[in-house]
């Protein structure tokens, strides 16, 4: 049996004929970067980069919310999870993420009750049955996560729950497409915007960015129809040098969003500056736990020290995030840097560029 | 991290939503949504829904895209 609007978007027919488009099109050199962590993965998973022709490069941006957590964050999160009495709740990715002298399966292995959760609400049950325990649920991610886990916010003081805390590292995609825009070195013809970030955000959230750049952008979802058809609409904008700002994936993504989730989320969060790898601190780019939320913010709950914190020797990880290089011209890829042995959080997360490239492109 | 199978609700428990994926059934928060319903599918991540998929849209693409195919089909 099939499964409801998901097969019908992995269509070979309807797939290749939007192929044949974009090759019919195309006449310009461009460069298009894919924001979403998830859409790298599809795209190197359904072998687009081969249908498509010579004048189209893809390159990925910092769209693996893993990968762009700064150093200083990681080494926390090692520092958390060696306070006595700490259960530390993550999504999978971040266990081996290489910290500056360990990694959180490190700990793990080493004796700290690091566990693996799926949702912020396995975290909260964790916190539920053991009272005695004092349970941080490491929040990275972006506006797709960041609601999931005020959500998780608002159930803790709801039920009672004093021993359930957030670090909050969260991310927010629109004031990383500005940097994106102004970082020197790198051109950018268009963005294929990410497709559940900007179901939470809405269209209407990069209204101020486009306005101010006018390069072409497209909001699409993660399939093969979805990707090629967003792939051929900013083609388009760029031949016909009327760029906008489309939506490509309608059956999930309005122009306001999900109201309800940004609510909750604002409710919880407030904007703050945040340290991105590889870019630095962008203005207004991250979000903190309000003070009327103070008791469940772990980082002012925990005073954990982070000295020394030095970002691996030899990675390129930031430079591949903004979209400067690309992982064969890293000196460590598939050297010194492999999946089993991963130097840099790149090479880490399923999503990180770094692991797509070793995955899928094999003409290195 | 994203899940983009769309996910059926075939029932609900206090904002708690038991879905169906293809057969597998799993729970998610609904906390998220505006007035969930039974019959409706969702896009899930970390354990809530996120959204419910438009239907309407989701087929008018869909007749886009074949309109455009065949056209193609024609040329070639
Ligand atoms: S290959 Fe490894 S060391 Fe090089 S940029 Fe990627 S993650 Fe960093």
């Amino acid at each position: 049996m099939g499964i409801k609007y998901l097969d019908e978007y992995r269509d070979v027919e309807i797939s290749e004929s939007i192929v044949q488009k974009i090759a019919a099109i195309s006449k310009k050199n461009i460069r298009l970067m894919e924001v979403c962590g998830t859409h790298t993965m599809s795209i190197f998973r359904s072998g687009i980069r081969t249908l498509l022709p010579d004048t189209i490069t893809l390159i990925s941006g910092p769209g693996c919310p893993v990968c762009v957590t700064a150093q200083r964050d990681i080494d926390a999160f090692i520092e958390l999870s060696r306070v006595d009495g700490v259960v530390l709740a993550t999504f999978g990715d971040l266990m081996r993420v290489p910290g500056t002298k360990s990694s959180l399966q490190k700990e793990s292995a080493a004796g700290s009750d690091v566990r693996i959760v799926y949702s912020p609400m396995d975290a909260l049950e964790i916190a539920k049955k053991n009272p005695e325990k004092k349970v941080v649920f490491l929040g990275v991610g972006f506006e797709t996560t960041a609601p999931t886990i005020a959500a998780s916010i608002l159930s803790a003081k709801e039920m009672g729950i004093d021993n359930f805390y957030v670090y909050s590292a969260h991310k927010l995609v629109p004031p990383a497409l500005t940097v994106l825009m102004e970082t020197k070195g790198v051109k950018i013809d268009g963005f294929i915007l990410p497709g559940h970030v900007s179901v939470i955000i809405g269209i209407n959230a990069y209204a101020q960015f486009f306005d101010q750049y006018k390069v072409p952008s497209v909001v699409t979802g993660f399939e093969p129809v979805d990707l090629l058809q967003a792939i051929s609409m900013l083609v388009e904008q760029v031949e016909t040098g009327k760029p906008c700002l489309g939506n490509g994936y309608q059956r999930a993504v309005t122009s306001e969003g999900n109201v309800k989730a940004q609510s909750v989320m604002r409710d919880v969060f407030e904007p703050m500056d945040a340290n991105w790898r590889g870019i630095g601190v962008i203005p207004g780019s991250g979000l903190k736990i309000r003070k009327a939320f103070e008791p469940f913010d772990a980082q002012k709950m925990f005073n954990v020290e982070t000295t020394d914190t030095k970002e691996p020797k030899g990675c390129a990880c930031g430079e591949i995030l903004t979209g400067l290089k690309i992982p064969p011209e890293c000196s460590l890829y598939k050297k010194a840097c492999t999946p089993t042995d991963p130097v840099g959080p790149c090479m880490v997360s399923s999503e990180g560029t770094c692991a797509a490239y070793y995955r899928y492109h094999d003409s290195d | 991290m994203c899940l983009a199978i769309p996910s059926k609700i075939v029932e609900i428990n206090n904002n708690i939503g038991t879905l169906d994926v293809d057969g597998v059934k799993r729970k998610a928060s609904l906390l998220l949504l505006e007035d969930p319903k039974i019959g409706e599918y969702v896009i899930v991540h970390a354990g809530f829904a996120l959204h419910k998929i438009d239907e309407s849209a989701a087929m008018e693409t869909l007749k886009l895209l074949r309109e455009a195919a065949a056209k193609v089909e024609q040329r070639h």
